[in-house]
């Protein structure tokens, strides 16, 4: 959610049970502003809260002109002091999709892994054993990696593409009206398009390009993946995924709010098949 | 005012380098009216000037604000027109016929109310024949088709200046007559040619102007619009949303907005929870009775303090916000007051897919009995009573045929009977409702297969009460019942209370009760100190459950299930007493009531429990939070002498390996061996023909016998 509008979205996001407490929101206030200030960004988005066993990391974004360039990821143990982390590679990745269990806290802390590694003694290749360290920073990088390319969501037509190529924030972006907003083919991932160019030339033929050049969450694998809701009466619609269970997308139809914040253990949710 | 302000219309064909030609650009035309309206045409204030020769920038100015006044653009003939009675020296001001106030039109109109009083000087100086002409001005129009919907006037497309053309107005024989004589003008009057630079601006502003079949929306209006639309909202840098600027002006000119008097069928929904919720924070009862209620209401009541509660857990960061717990405070007054409440909690909420639940925990006064608990009971036994029936009947029938088909051996596992209310699992009554102001609806008690069954599955909550929940293995009900089993092993994982707040009520019964049970009830204890909040957070054993521990029977109190089969098999005639009957049935022991946290079993090495200071910065005001590992969602806080609990999630229990549906029963063996029936394996074709050659050489071999023996008979006989 935008760092701007942090304490309005805060209350729209709060149907989900997770938000944070005043002292955090004050801090937050404060320092996002320095994090803008610093880091020269164009936009600064509060992304979430992973919550650890001894401590929770606080996760902001910060975003430049281009809204679909690569974003820098900040973390903070107290809302006040930031770190930047380095950027995601799929290295990364691969290494930590092997830790399981919920984060410790400690950035510093590290897991052990061990796993077979054929090691070669002159002619002789064998296995061993071997224990690999991986750290929690890392881990943290890929776990806010995956969650933003599998669930980060916008409303259509809140971003728009100029013929020279950045996308930027549409001003006149109105909101969505209540009928759209019930549908999830009005919302797309937040994300380099994966799925647009396998659809069909008649499909891309409805396409508005300078509104449509994402993916958008009606063809979500599993089906199901998301539940929308509206709460409040129609005043508020309500996105929560049920693959990254704590991810939760807000919009008031007819009006520009809207926000995504992520509050959780930072795990997926591999049961889903089973749960739908 | 001075400077002329820049052109408002693009218009590339243009010579945009002479001055006169764009005051003459500039200049606002307007005039004609749609002839039904102009019998009703009071003329407005606003006055459009014509401008003569190039001199008059100070009107081209203010001309040029009133652009925006209404008026239909002009035809060929009418600008023809115009063009005459400019050319002629006269300058006349026209009217602004029909102007229907626009939205558009507010700036035009001031200042073209300033201009007034400069063109009545004009006029007043003007020539006799002035107003004479502005009659006729009235009559020239043409019919305009496009009326009332032109928000912009023509433009002239004159040049004013060095025109060699003579008087044209004079020359016009239809000036010279009144209004009443003239009617209509003719299309065809005489007309003189017109330059050819000025037919190829006017063909071009035909061109703009014309609409197609599908639409009926000219670019030219729709031009005007969108440059209206900027002008009015002046956003910062236009040109970068000019796409979107444009897509919007087109949408709102087709999508205009409904008539007030019209409900707009989107917000029905919103209408009618805001309705609803309404009603929740009316007062019910008459103005009168007001003041008697204030004094009850000031009495204990059983409805919780939701809104300190939501404070202490916003301290953690946990909770719906402020004004949902309000709302959730005032439908929980609803319920207290609707039914038999003897104490009620807020439970707290549990997500779902269409729609969540919030679940409130209550219990009834005493001797409040649950009816339709009864109910169900008596459509269970009504329905055991059939199906033993059925049984003897169709063991009479077997008993005639001669071939008895061999009974199964597999008998149902016994049910185990549920828990009585108000005590175990069924401690508590539950109520959810999916938002506030929506009626509550009570939920069924547990019973202990469901339980068992809850614990094998893991399904997401649809929102739906009556939605049947389809998993394997299949769970005994549907969602209410399912949500009912959650909330039942929520509850007993995740109440906890501080140390000492609750304290075993003194009995005469010691521990050494039946099988070590243990005692099944708490009570307050008066005596409560409260325990500082540092040492809440830094040890786990100053924290106790006080809901009992769910048995893997799915009870809290053990029952013996052979005792009750024992009783189900004197009833039963030929049923096998076997060996089950007489299975030895471990007695299930639980952790007692009041265990403290730091028992509880670990998860993967990792403690079952987090517990933290609300707020690191001001510890002495810090509340502890205790947030649970094994229930996502679960949150308790306990300062001084005050402690909740709540819950808002999915529901579901965390678990770090994969959720594994279990695999189906084993195939079950058809007869036991026995002497009538056995099984054998089929010979092989080898054998058998192993078998066949074998028999045949027997074969062979006592037919070469016999031939012996008949040739020595023979032999015999012979000799």
């Amino acid at each position: 959610m935008d760092a701007e509008s942090l304490l309005l979205s805060l209350e729209l996001a709060s149907g989900s049970g997770q938000g944070l407490s005043p002292d955090r929101r004050a801090s937050l206030l404060t320092s996002l502003t320095l994090v803008k200030r610093d880091y020269r960004y164009d936009r600064v988005l509060f992304w979430g809260r992973i919550l650890g066993l001894v401590a929770d990391y606080y996760i902001a974004q910060g975003l430049s002109e281009d809204q679909l360039a690569p974003r820098k990821t900040l973390y903070s143990l107290n809302c006040m002091e930031w770190s930047l982390l380095p950027p995601a590679t799929e290295d990364m990745v691969l290494q930590t999709s092997v830790v399981k269990g919920r984060f410790m806290g400690d950035p510093s802390h590290e897991y052990e892994h061990t796993e077979l590694q054929k090691m070669s003694e002159g002619e002789k290749v064998f296995e061993e054993e071997v224990v690999v360290q991986i750290k929690e920073e890392t881990r943290l990088v890929s776990v806010i990696d995956q969650i933003d390319k599998a669930v980060a969501v916008i409303p259509r037509g809140a971003l728009f593409k100029t013929p020279f190529g950045p996308i930027h924030v549409n001003r006149t972006f109105e909101g969505l009206s209540l009928s759209e907003a019930k549908k999830l083919s009005s919302y797309f991932h937040f994300r380099e398009p994966v799925e647009l160019k396998n659809k069909t030339l008649l499909e891309k033929a409805d396409l508005d390009p300078s509104l449509d050049f994402m993916d958008s969450l009606e063809h979500d694998i599993p089906k199901g993946s998301w539940s929308i809701q509206m709460e409040r009466g129609n005043a508020l619609v309500v996105l929560r995924s049920l693959l990254w269970p704590g991810l939760t997308f807000f919009h008031a139809p007819r009006t520009k709010s809207c926000g995504s914040i992520y509050v959780g253990t930072g795990e997926k949710n591999i049961d889903l098949p089973f749960m739908l | 005012m001075g400077d002329p302000p820049p052109d408002p219309e693009p218009r590339p064909q243009q010579p945009s380098s002479r001055r006169s030609s764009q005051v003459s650009q500039r200049r606002s035309r307007e005039l004609s009216q749609p002839p039904p309206t102009i019998s009703e045409e009071v003329p407005p204030i606003a006055f459009d000037g014509r401008v003569l020769q190039g001199g008059q920038g100070i009107l081209a100015s203010q001309t040029n604000l009133q652009d925006w006044s209404s008026g239909p653009p002009l035809t060929q003939q009418e600008m023809f027109q115009a063009e005459e009675a400019q050319l002629g020296g006269v300058e006349y001001p026209s009217l602004n016929m029909g102007f229907q106030p626009q939205p558009y039109l507010e700036e035009g109109g001031i200042q073209a109310a300033r201009n007034a009083s400069l063109m009545l000087q004009q006029l007043q100086q003007g020539q006799g024949s002035l107003f004479q002409q502005l009659d006729s001005a009235y009559l020239e129009t043409q019919p305009n088709f496009l009326g009332q919907f032109n928000m912009y006037q023509g433009e002239d497309l004159q040049f004013n200046q060095g025109a060699p053309h003579g008087p044209y107005m004079r020359d016009d024989p239809a000036l010279q007559y009144s209004p009443s004589e003239l009617g209509f003008m003719p299309f065809n009057m005489e007309v003189p040619e017109p330059e050819p630079r000025e037919l190829a601006v006017q063909n071009a502003k035909a061109y703009l102007l014309q609409t197609s079949v599908s639409c009926s929306l000219s670019l030219y209006e729709h031009l005007v619009n969108l440059l209206t639309k900027i002008l009015n909202q002046r956003p910062e840098d236009p040109l970068s949303i000019l796409e979107s600027l444009n897509r919007t002006t087109q949408w709102e000119w087709f999508h205009p907005r409904l008539d007030t008097m019209r409900d707009d069928p989107e917000m029905e929904p919103t209408y009618e929870t805001a309705d609803r919720q309404k009603a929740l924070f009316l007062r019910s009862g008459a103005a009168g009775e007001g003041e008697q209620e204030m004094e009850e209401e000031v009495a204990e009541t059983a409805v919780p303090n939701i809104m300190e509660s939501a404070f202490y857990f916003e301290q953690a960061g946990v909770g719906l916000s402020s004004d949902e717990s309000f709302r959730i405070f005032m439908a929980l007054k609803q319920l207290v007051e609707q039914q038999p409440i003897h104490t009620c909690r807020f439970w707290g909420k549990i997500l779902g897919l269409s729609r969540s639940y919030l679940v409130a925990e209550v219990e009834f006064r005493e001797g409040e009995e649950e009816g339709e608990e009864e109910e169900v009971e008596e459509m269970m036994e009504g329905g055991e009573g059939l199906d033993t029936h059925a049984e003897e009947e169709g063991e009479e029938d077997e008993e005639k045929v001669t071939d008895v088909i061999p009974k199964p051996t597999w008998k149902p596992p016994p049910v185990i009977p549920k828990e009585e209310s108000r005590s175990g699992t069924n401690k508590y009554l539950y109520f959810v409702c999916n938002e506030p102001g929506w009626p509550w609806t009570r939920l069924p008690h547990v019973t202990p297969i469901q339980i068992v069954q809850a614990r094998k599955i893991k399904k997401f909550f649809t929102g739906y009460l009556d939605a049947p929940v389809i998993s394997f293995p299949p769970f005994p009900g549907n969602e209410a019942n399912y949500l009912r089993a959650q909330i039942a092993r929520i509850s007993a994982a995740t109440h906890i209370s501080p140390l000492g707040f609750y304290q075993f009520g003194e009995e005469e019964g010691d521990e050494e009760e039946e099988g070590g049970a243990g005692r099944d009830s708490y009570e307050e204890n008066p005596d409560f100190e409260g325990i500082p909040v540092l040492e809440l957070v830094d040890s786990m054993a100053n924290w106790v459950h006080h809901t009992q521990h769910i048995l893997l029977q799915g009870r809290c109190t053990w029952v013996n299930p052979l005792q009750k089969m024992e009783e189900e098999e004197e009833l039963g005639e030929e049923e096998e007493k076997a060996d089950e009957g007489i299975e030895e049935v471990e007695q299930e022991v639980g952790p007692p009531l009041l265990t403290p946290l730091s028992e509880d079993a670990e998860i993967m090495h990792m403690s079952p429990w987090t517990a933290r200071l609300s707020c690191s910065l001001c510890p002495q005001y810090s509340v502890a939070v205790v947030r649970s590992n094994l229930w996502p969602g679960a949150y308790a806080y306990a300062s001084g002498k005050k402690f909740e609990n709540i819950y808002i999630g999915w529901g579901h229990k965390y678990s770090p390996e994969n959720f594994n549906p279990p695999l189906p029963a084993p195939i079950q063996h058809e007869y036991p061996s026995s002497p009538d029936v056995m099984e054998m394996t089929d010979p092989t074709v080898e054998e058998e023909q192993a078998l066949k050659a074998a028999q045949e050489q027997a074969l062979t071999a006592s037919e070469e016998e016999e031939e012996d023996e008949e040739e020595d008979e023979d032999e015999d006989l012979e000799d």
